[in-house]
């Protein structure tokens, strides 16, 4: 039924993800934990971790359920956490705007920051014959995990001791380092990246990550001015 | 509060950001200059969380040696710098991590 490529592309990108997950994973076991908690029944614990899949949305929304915010304003903080993919969905659109609408939706909901981090490496390296099926592997994995862990959290309860002290988050952060250091071949992206990067610590206080994305606009602002600088220069000589 | 218009409006909004470029792939063409944009939104996307989440572990801002977070995190970008290898990098920033931290406790 599968080519041994598309196997291959697919277990690629299951193990691609495997780092990203081991960052993951505290996180879905804190959500599942934490949610009833936070006044969510059980079953909406797990059905937003089937339905909705976006890790910090998730957890920003039960801080919003506990201090009983309306309705809207926890759709509209979700649309705005959220509104990086928007990003990152422009980065890779040029990738998969030839597969067909059914698949491009189901690429779509599984977009989240392991995956488009999973796919923006991927698609640096040449041959995206089959890619997409590298993107299904990232993404199936990440989901079966998240969905998994969440469900394990809420079976836990409060046994498990404190999570956060354990510090595997930083498994994520030293996996984007990994990621980010392969780009930095151009004065353009590395202007780029240090001024995204300073932004970050600027704009941290913002509410509902808006400081991410104000930092994101900025990096790509400055590598861009740094390209039309350089021509400039060269029309001068 | 309604849990089930909750997680059915998380996903309307969530699902509409993650699909709208996608959607209309087809039919949506470029300008030079926004190609040219693109290159630089995933490493600038990925360092704008890399940065606020090991300089500010706690959430407020810490910048010395004793915060196991950055000082890993510039340990594991020497490593990447040097090896130019992805699986390197997380496996030894890993190491130096935990072992900062069992040295911590």
């Amino acid at each position: 039924m599968f080519t041994s490529i598309q196997k291959r592309e697919f277990f690629g990108g299951a193990k691609a993800s495997l780092p990203l997950i081991v960052g993951a994973i505290p996180f879905a076991l804190l959500f599942g934990t934490l949610a009833p908690n936070s006044g969510l029944s059980a079953l909406a614990t797990v059905a937003m971790s089937v339905i909705v899949f976006a890790g910090s949305a998730q957890f920003i929304v039960l801080a919003l359920i506990a201090v009983q915010a309306p309705l809207e304003i926890i759709i509209l903080t979700t649309f705005v956490v959220n509104l990086r993919h928007l990003l990152y969905a422009t980065a890779l659109v040029e990738y998969v705007k030839h597969l067909p609408l059914s698949l491009r939706a189901l690429l779509a909901f599984g977009l989240t920051d392991e995956t488009f981090a999973n796919m923006s490496q991927r698609y640096q390296q040449k041959d995206h014959t089959y890619a997409h099926y590298f993107y299904l592997g990232s993404m199936l994995t990440f989901y079966v995990t998240w969905v998994s862990f969440t469900i394990v959290g809420l079976l836990l309860g409060n046994l498990i001791p404190d999570m956060s002290s354990w510090g595997l988050e930083f498994a994520m952060s030293v996996t984007f380092i990994g990621m980010v250091v392969p780009y930095m071949n151009s004065k353009a992206m590395i202007a780029a990246i240090i001024c995204a990067g300073l932004s970050s610590l600027v704009f941290a206080d913002l509410p509902n990550k808006l400081g991410l994305i104000i930092s994101a606009v900025i990096g790509v602002a400055v590598g861009l001015s740094v390209i039309q600088l350089a021509k400039k220069e060269l029309s001068y000589e | 509060m309604n849990e089930f218009y909750l997680i059915f409006g998380m996903f309307v909004v969530t699902f509409a950001i993650r699909f709208v470029m996608f959607a209309f792939a087809g039919r949506m063409q470029f300008p030079t200059w926004m190609e040219k944009a693109l290159k630089f939104v995933p490493p600038a996307v990925l360092t704008a969380i890399i940065v606020p989440s090991v300089t500010m572990p706690t959430g407020v801002l810490d910048i010395s040696f004793s915060n196991v977070y950055l000082t890993a995190a510039l340990f594991s970008l020497i490593v990447a710098l040097v090896t130019k290898n992805l699986l390197k990098t997380i496996g030894l920033g890993m190491v130096f991590f935990l072992f900062l931290k069992w040295m911590l406790i």
